[in-house]
């Protein structure tokens, strides 16, 4: 509880700040742009890194939500009997409970699945393509193997898809990919306290001069750390609030996905969404923070 | 205001200090001399607190350092001036920022308004140099400077360590002239020196007891000075 107030009352003052005590570090301008530089590129990639794990995230919970409840039934049948396979497979579908509805899909609709490999000419009638019917299940679902059987036995050449063979890699893709897009975003904070945590030990290296004689003079070691965490962590904080500029501007401007294929749909941040880069420049300040004072505190303990 | 009881430091498995028992008494003027290299630089830096005993105990200001926390250290700093040969000041700011710089990291600023200041400057004869840089003063000025750095916040202890082993005669003679107005403030002041000339000087001006260390230990140091 000491320790959150303790943190709490830092915080408090690196905000109000002290313009004198900030001062009493020397300016160090290399170290400035590097620290703002790496904390802009660590943000940039961040913020992709985290519009690819949300949008990984919408695509996983788009296929396990709405594919799960949708199964197909193949018919593959000689011209003359097709329709009595039809037939067959709509009256084992009306019998079937878990089953909230079901519909043939029409030539028109077959055409437009297979436009993307055949064309748009593509001459249906002659082809033996077979009949599609799509199978909604109600919450509770139909005993699959049941249903199966059932299919073979009436129409023997139905067979029935539930999409898991298929579904189950796309699903499991993407939410590896989410998984992968949350620890790089762990991984980018962590680099980004390894790297302020050495410039501040430079820095600290560096002033060695400076804080024998703020000690010399009665400085306690929260003054004196204060000075260089303050001035760290606005320059992580600006830096890595130029960083997400940049990357939500680039994300902004990306092609439009849905034209252009359906694995890269909703590539980006949609709705609120939009606002979660904001919180990158703000996390960058706080490990900058951590990390600064983490490390300054250790310094000062080492110098006599 | 500074007791030293059986008090030893030793570095590297070698004694510095040894069983150095000392009580001054506020108000009183020290100097406390001895060749090169015998451990005066060590005494006041456990006077301090830049150095813990490794033996003994040390009392300053009615507290025993033994077990201090870094922070209770800067709040007895704060009570104590501390003036080296190589005073160090910190070389981007202002003289004036320097000297006010114990005000600053205590949080007292206001407390010290500007003609007061300028008194003080005025006492140490800086008035000329208060928006100069650290380097661009000479090492008297530099002295100078420390000493008014060191009373800014009007400490009960004066530590002064070889503050005139940089400078002629004429300005060793002024600084030495600020120690004793200091003194007859009522401060207590410790000098360490080798310069005899100095310590006969500050004798005919004010009373003054002399330590001298001899084989790690402090004596007090009879007529013959």
């Amino acid at each position: 509880m000491n320790k959150l107030r303790e943190l709490m009352n830092s915080l408090i003052n690196l905000l109000v700040g002290d313009i004198k005590a900030d001062n009493v570090v020397p300016p160090s301008g290399y170290t400035a742009i590097l620290t703002s530089f790496t904390a802009a590129a660590m943000a940039f990639l961040a913020v992709f890194a985290m519009a690819l794990s949300l949008a990984t995230g919408r695509l996983a919970d788009r296929w396990s939500d709405e594919l799960s409840r949708t199964t197909t039934v193949r018919i593959s049948a000689p011209e003359g009997q097709m329709q009595a396979q039809l037939d067959a497979v709509r009256n084992v579908l009306d019998t079937t409970t878990g089953i909230a509805s079901f519909r043939i899909m029409t030539d028109e609709e077959q055409r437009k699945l297979l436009e993307p490999w055949f064309g748009p000419d593509l001459p249906l009638e002659n082809l033996p393509i077979p009949r599609l019917v799509e199978v909604v299940e109600d919450p509770n679902g139909p005993d699959m193997d049941g249903l199966r059987f059932r299919l073979s036995a009436e129409a023997p050449g139905a067979i029935l898809d539930d999409h898991t063979r298929w579904r189950r890699p796309l699903v499991d893709a993407a939410q590896r990919l989410r998984l992968l897009g949350t620890i790089s975003i762990i991984l980018i904070a962590g680099s980004t306290a390894a790297m302020i945590t050495l410039a501040a030990l430079s820095a600290l290296a560096a002033n060695g001069q400076v804080i024998s004689v703020l000690r010399l003079v009665g400085a306690s070691d929260t003054y004196i750390a204060r000075a260089f965490v303050r001035r760290f962590t606005l320059r992580a904080l600006i830096g890595a609030a130029i960083g997400t500029a940049i990357a939500m501007v680039a994300i902004f401007l990306l092609p439009s996905a849905a034209a252009e294929g359906a694995f890269l749909t909703g590539l980006g941040f949609t709705g609120w969404h939009w606002l979660l880069p904001l919180l990158v420049p703000i996390l960058a300040a706080l490990v900058a923070f951590w990390a600064t004072r983490t490390a300054a505190f250790r310094a000062l303990d080492r110098i006599s | 205001m500074l007791q030293l009881k059986d008090t030893g430091f030793s570095y590297g498995g070698r004694d510095i200090l040894k069983d150095v028992n000392l009580d001054i008494a506020p108000g009183s003027f020290y100097f406390l001399t001895g060749p090169s290299g015998t451990g005066k630089t060590t005494l006041l830096r456990l006077c301090y607190q830049a150095l813990m005993p490794t033996r003994g105990i040390v009392r300053i200001l009615d507290r025993d350092v033994r077990g201090l926390e870094r922070e209770d250290i800067a709040q007895i700093r704060r009570r104590i001036g501390v003036v080296h040969q190589d005073c160090k000041f910190v070389d981007h700011l202002t003289m004036a920022d320097n000297i006010r710089m114990p005000l600053q990291v205590s949080g007292r600023s206001g407390e010290l308004d500007d003609n007061s200041f300028d008194d003080l400057i005025a006492w140490v004869g800086l008035s000329a140099h208060m928006n100069a840089y650290p380097p661009e003063l000479s090492s008297g000025e530099r002295q100078r400077a420390a000493l008014a750095r060191a009373v800014v916040m009007s400490p009960d202890l004066i530590l002064a360590d070889e503050p005139t082993g940089n400078l002629d005669w004429i300005m060793a003679q002024k600084i030495l002239t600020l120690l004793i107005e200091l003194n007859k403030m009522g401060k207590t002041v410790i000098l360490a020196t080798h310069d005899l000339q100095l310590i006969r000087a500050a004798k005919s001006q004010i009373t003054t007891r002399v330590l001298r260390i001899v084989d790690k230990n402090v004596q007090l140091a009879g007529a013959d000075l």
